[in-house]
């Protein structure tokens, strides 16, 4: 069988002579092909949500945890392979505890994203380990405001306003583009993010939104969205996009 | 290391405690900073100060000591207990700090530094003698004292003494201190507090330093010994 990158990518310790690292590129697929994630920095929080397509009935509703609390003052949404997230979001908690043990102050932001980032590129660096098929959309909200940083599975971290990742991310990120993050509340923001993981999602299949964000209506700490909160946000923009297809016939 | 002494008797054996002054000044008695230090907060930043004398049992090893120490530009630290003890900790902190700038990038704060230090204090407490008086100013919370004493307790407080000599300036610190004070008159609170200190405590004495820490940096003053009568309160 011959691909793309045969020859150089079975493991993630060899170049290909153009340069790529092939098995990133691969882990980075695992993510692209999974349920949309987005992030965004609003005036006054970050909110990040995840569509969670449902993968059987027999699945117990709002199982299947894909934001985690890493601090008080910070939390992350992971897309692609759950149970590689997971071991992010364990290592992240403990740079987060072991900061403030050591320096007596709340993890930053940046430092935090710094960390994680280290972390996940260690796993591109060894050909007996293979990388993380996981981004990781880092919310925190400290002195210096809220902030949104995002890892991928090479381990490069950027800092964001707002981003998608995962299906639907083309479609989300031109909808993202189009708001006016820094004048809007994060829960109008939370009806924009309902909103748009709808339109991306595919038609057919039935969806989970899980959504969880840092506000001042929430004192600053790290909170999943109740259900019904997320209920109201679902049913709001279902009718706003109804709304708008009416108007294009 | 034995002391030779030219025209007195035996030199001491090592181990040996010697009380008579034939051998001359026992030199193998620990290096301690006897001492009064002490660190105030006002309006816009803090006030350290200490006297200068340090001692090796009566004899006063050095006595132009400067016992305030910087760990970062603007955070700096009393020291008072072991002169050993107190210097390598501090050395330690001022790295820690170094390296903690880089990967924060931008100054650290007051809380890390003493965290630092409360955390070298405590996990070995059985083989140091540090009590430490950590105040500097930084962005997110100004000017902050923050006390370490012997046992490795951190404890945030407006203003802080210790050392041997702060036993005689409890009473004078609580009913001169204020909040809220400038700049001049925080400074002029120190300087007196550790002038009275030295008066009554055999093992402060020398010169009163000072450093007083805004947000525009660091500034080191010196009252010389002869002047520090001066600042003692009158009424």
């Amino acid at each position: 069988m011959s691909g793309i990158g045969t020859g150089y990518d079975l493991s993630v310790s060899t170049f290909s002579p153009d340069g790529r690292v092939f098995q990133a590129e691969y882990a980075q697929k695992a993510v692209d092909s999974s349920g949309t994630v987005l992030g965004m920095c609003c005036a006054d929080g970050v909110v990040l949500a995840a569509e969670k397509p449902e993968i059987s009935k027999l699945i117990e509703e709002h199982s299947n945890r894909r934001a985690f609390p890493i601090d008080r003052h910070a939390g992350a949404v992971i897309a692609g392979v759950a149970a590689d997230g997971r071991a992010i979001i364990d290592r992240a908690q403990a740079e987060a505890s072991n900061y403030k043990s050591f320096y007596g102050d709340k993890i930053p932001g940046h430092v935090l994203a710094e960390r994680v980032a280290s972390f996940v590129h260690l796993f591109n660096l060894y050909w007996y380990v293979r990388p993380f098929g996981v981004c990781t959309l880092l919310a925190t909200c400290d002195h210096s405001g809220p902030q949104l940083h995002m890892v991928d599975p090479s381990g490069t971290m950027h800092e964001y306003n707002a981003t998608a990742v995962g299906k639907g991310r083309q479609a989300a990120k031109n909808e993202l583009e189009k708001l006016k993050l820094d004048r809007m509340t994060c829960k109008e923001a939370l009806f924009s993010a309902a909103k748009i993981l709808h339109q991306v999602h595919d038609e057919e299949k039935a969806f989970e939104l899980e959504v969880a964000w840092i506000s001042a209506d929430t004192d600053y700490v790290f909170t999943r969205v109740s259900n019904e909160e997320v209920a109201e946000a679902e049913q709001a923009a279902k009718a706003a996009i109804e709304a708008e297809d009416m108007d294009d016939d | 290391m034995n002391t030779q002494h030219q025209y007195m008797g035996r030199s001491l054996q090592a181990g040996e405690v010697s009380r008579c002054s034939d051998h001359g000044p026992n030199l193998q008695q620990p290096v301690s900073l006897g001492t009064t230090i002490m660190a105030a907060t006002f309006e816009g930043g803090v006030v350290l100060g200490a006297d200068s004398r340090t001692s090796t049992g009566s004899y006063v090893a050095n006595r132009v000591t400067n016992k305030i120490t910087a760990l970062s530009d603007r955070i700096y630290v009393c020291r008072s207990g072991s002169a050993a003890d107190t210097q390598n900790i501090s050395r330690y902190v001022e790295w820690f700090l170094d390296q903690h700038r880089m990967e924060l990038g931008e100054e650290p704060d007051v809380l890390t530094a003493a965290t630092l230090m409360q955390r070298l204090a405590y996990e070995n407490k059985g083989m140091l003698q540090a009590g430490l008086i950590v105040a500097g100013w930084d962005e997110k919370r100004g000017g902050s004292v923050y006390a370490i004493p012997l046992g490795g307790t951190l404890v945030q407080v407006p203003f802080a003494i210790g050392g041997s000599g702060s036993a005689y300036i409890t009473g004078l610190t609580d009913s001169l201190w204020r909040d809220g004070m400038d700049e001049d008159s925080c400074r002029g609170f120190v300087q007196k507090s550790v002038a009275h200190a030295m008066s009554r405590d055999a093992s402060s004495g020398g010169c009163v330093r000072t450093v007083t820490i805004t947000k525009t940096g660091a500034k080191r003053d010196f009252i010389p010994g002869d002047e520090v009568d001066k600042l003692l309160l009158k009424y």
